[in-house]
């Protein structure tokens, strides 16, 4: 057989040659970039395992306790990063514990690998020992997947995997590799795929429609942006700042948009959506043109579609020709990685200012602030609320931390009041809601973003779904500093039970373990705090600590997240009590 | 708007193992039902073609069209009304011989409805016919008189009137 030696792009490793299955995924890994990657060995991957073993000074595995732990790791490496995230897993119960963070990623966009392993190919479809159907399983909720059962197909596929999971609108491919390839011998050859002929990651920019956009936004006399992770996924923050401070144009954010521009830039007016803003959410239905951006209008931004907007011209920036008229039909669509758009529209702009209709937007912020951010904030009552936590965060980190998020009311409250300097610095479960998200997603978003503090806010319930990667903190000290923002309840549910159930609070009471024996059970450090006097002083002691930390804070137990636009119900008809 | 109406839908993909699963899904989700589906090489080397009729909206339609299109390996998905396409079925009938020579009338019936034997034996004897939903409908009706061991009818295939300018597209990939 003839060998052929090569050069591997980014590892400028002399490879050769003929090489199994299982040494050729890391090579291609290597040629990916991938520094660091999440799982949970077992029987099918092990093979795979053994090469990670021998190149462990140039891959860090990070042994999470849980495979979703590992996906949500990796989606927090990839948030915070912008470079793919990578898990894997083994097969049967190995890979089908990777689904949730796969869906995760595929309605967050977020760009993931994962590889798991698979029964020998000849066992295939005989229900042998840890065989799912992973491909069947993950099809929906994949952005690909694909099915090695030939050592040869490795480089070709891994490449691609790689390539669709970055490109266009990013999102988790899924690459199952049977146990006998992972053996087998094949003379290995590495080259980056550039396209896919059925594939089209980006649509061609049409001037006209960039034209078209200009002209209505400078005709404009209450024109509105509402942008989300387009412009961070386009790695377009600094077109996107120009664009905004250029037309004048106030603009708004949906959760996973936050940090693509400073919290505190003067023409950002806050949060759409459920817990969103009273300004912004209200005046949705009274702009004239409403430009969005990189958002794909989501039924917890938008409430009732039928009242939703409907006096507005609609121009929707946008990636995925999918999402253009889904939900909010666009009266001029502009196609294009934001990027590119934003780019081509900035020209095109009047230099303008909107004072008389950016003061509605300051009218609205003090009627909100009296009525609710100043209880949140400034309590003066006895219990502790999740807001003055985040004030006391925001006070320290000043607006420098990544802050990652759970699912319920402590992450309507941190995506609300949390400060922000940098792009990439809010991570939670937007589309999908995965309540356990953040714990494993703050490990990845510290291994992601080292010379950044990173604070992970969780509720009590979603806190319990992922508690045992505090092993995986433990193991690796990855300093991450975990704020429990303990009511003693499902928040959310609880509150929900209350406005819309007559308190008939089904199952939302927990009776807590002590979290902080837990963590210190786990060697890290830890304390909780009841009072208010002890706040500020533990927050600092937690972000002055070199390595993990963890702080329970015990708040009010029965506090609501206001303001809030009830399902079904229409944005200007969102409730401040 | 707001109108059901059934549509054709082509959809040329690369051929790939799942991508049937794949596609399939974006129905399922939506609870849309699918009339017929069948699938087959296309005109151009190497890229498959479905064909999938079903009953919706335009809007839905147009939605499904987006969503099958931001599939990885589907290259082009297009969707027609009925009086946009030449389209058909086949089926496939099985009967008894005997009944060949002892009723006079299956013999009427399939000169008139222009089906086509394609094999007596002792035994049996299949009878194509390849046509609209109605012509099929209606022989089967017939036939059923005097008992039908086995029928099948195959999924719709249809070409369009207008050109579905698929090679233009991956050619503009090639280059």
């Amino acid at each position: 057989m003839e060998t052929q030696t090569i050069k591997l792009q980014d590892t400028a490793v002399e490879a050769t040659q003929r090489i199994t299955g299982k040494e050729a995924i890391i090579k291609c890994l290597l040629a990916e970039g991938v520094d660091t990657l999440y799982g949970y060995p077992g029987g099918a991957i092990m093979p795979v395992y053994d090469e990670l073993y021998k190149y462990q000074d140039r891959l860090h595995h990070v042994l999470t306790r849980h495979e979703q732990g590992a996906t949500h790791a990796a989606q927090g490496y990839a948030r915070v990063s912008g470079k793919v995230g990578v898990a894997i897993a083994t097969s049967g119960p190995g890979a089908t514990n990777l689904i949730t963070g796969i869906a995760d990623a595929q309605i967050d966009s977020t760009p993931m690998v994962c590889i798991t392993g698979q029964v020998a190919s000849h066992l295939l479809g005989s229900d042998a020992f840890q065989e799912t159907d992973i491909i069947g399983i993950s099809t929906p909720v994949t952005k690909w997947n694909y099915q090695i059962t030939k050592a040869s197909e490795i480089p070709e596929v891994m490449a691609k995997a790689f390539y669709i999971a970055r490109s266009g609108r990013p999102g988790p491919v899924l690459i199952d590799i049977t146990k006998d390839a992972q053996f087998e011998e094949f003379d290995f050859a590495y080259k980056k795929c550039t396209a896919v002929r059925s594939y089209k990651p980006i649509p061609k920019l049409n001037p006209e429609s960039v034209q078209a956009a200009a002209a209505m936004i400078n005709a404009a006399k209450r024109p509105m942006i509402v942008w989300g992770q387009g412009v961070i996924l386009g790695k377009a923050e600094e077109e996107f700042k120009a664009v905004v401070e250029k037309s004048g144009v106030p603009a708004a954010w949906t959760i996973l948009g936050v940090s693509a521009i400073p919290t505190e830039h003067p023409l950002n007016v806050g949060m759409v959506g459920m817990h969103g803003n009273y300004g912004p959410n209200v005046l949705t239905n009274e702009c004239d043109v409403l430009i969005a951006i990189g958002m794909r209008f989501d039924d917890r931004v938008t409430g009732n579609l039928a009242t939703y907007a409907k006096q507005a011209k609609v121009i929707h920036f946008e990636i995925d020709p999918a999402e253009v008229n889904k939900n909010v039909n666009a009266d001029i669509a502009v196609l294009g990685d934001s990027k590119e758009t934003l780019a081509a529209l900035l020209p095109l702009l009047e230099q303008k200012e909107y004072p008389e209709w950016h003061n509605r937007f300051k009218e609205m912020y003090k009627i909100e602030y009296d009525k609710i951010i100043k209880n949140d904030l400034k309590p003066e009552k006895e219990g502790l609320t999740m807001g003055e936590v985040l004030e006391g965060i925001n006070a320290v980190s000043k607006g420098e931390a990544v802050i990652v998020s759970d699912v319920g009311q402590h992450q309507m409250i941190a995506c609300r009041y949390a400060k922000f300097n940098k792009s990439k610095s809010n991570v939670t479960s937007g589309g999908l809601g995965t309540m356990g998200f953040a714990l494993p997603a703050a490990i990845g978003a510290k291994m992601g973003a080292p010379e950044r503090p990173v604070v992970a806010i969780i509720g009590d319930g979603g806190y319990q779904m992922t508690i045992q990667e505090l092993g995986t903190i433990f193991q690796t000290k990855v300093p991450v500093k975990i704020v429990v923002l303990n009511n003693d309840f499902l928040g959310m549910v609880r509150q929900w039970q209350q406005l819309f159930f007559d308190r008939r609070y089904a199952s939302t009471e927990l009776i807590n373990p002590d979290f902080v024996a837990i963590a210190k059970g786990y060697y890290i450090d830890a304390q909780r705090v009841t009072k208010r006097e002890e706040l500020s002083g533990a927050i600092e002691e937690m972000m002055a600590a070199e390595g993990p930390y963890f702080l329970e804070v015990k708040v009010e137990k029965e506090d609501n997240v206001f303001p809030m636009i009830p399902t079904g119900a229409s944005v200007s008809d969102i409730r401040l009590e | 708007m707001s109108e059901t109406k059934t549509y054709t839908v082509s959809i040329y993909t690369e051929n790939n193992i799942g991508l049937l699963n794949r596609i399939s899904a974006i129905f399922q989700r939506r609870k849309i039902n699918i009339e017929s589906l069948n699938t087959s090489i296309s005109e151009i080397e190497g890229v498959s073609r479905f064909t999938i009729v079903i009953n919706l909206t335009e809007e839905r339609m147009k939605k499904i069209i987006g969503q099958l299109e931001k599939q990885v390996e589907v290259i082009k998905a297009f969707y027609h009304t009925d009086e946009e396409t030449i389209f058909l079925e086949t089926c496939l009938f099985k009967i008894k011989s005997d009944l060949l020579f002892e009723e006079r009338q299956i013999q009427n019936i399939i000169k008139e409805s222009n089906a086509r034997i394609v094999t007596v034996n002792k035994e049996f004897f299949v009878l194509e016919k390849a046509g609209r939903r109605s012509e099929i409908e209606l022989l089967y009706r017939e036939l059923s008189a005097f008992g039908i061991m086995q029928f099948v009818r195959s999924g719709r295939i249809a070409v369009t009137k207008d050109e579905m300018k698929i090679s233009a597209l991956l050619k503009e990939f090639a280059e």
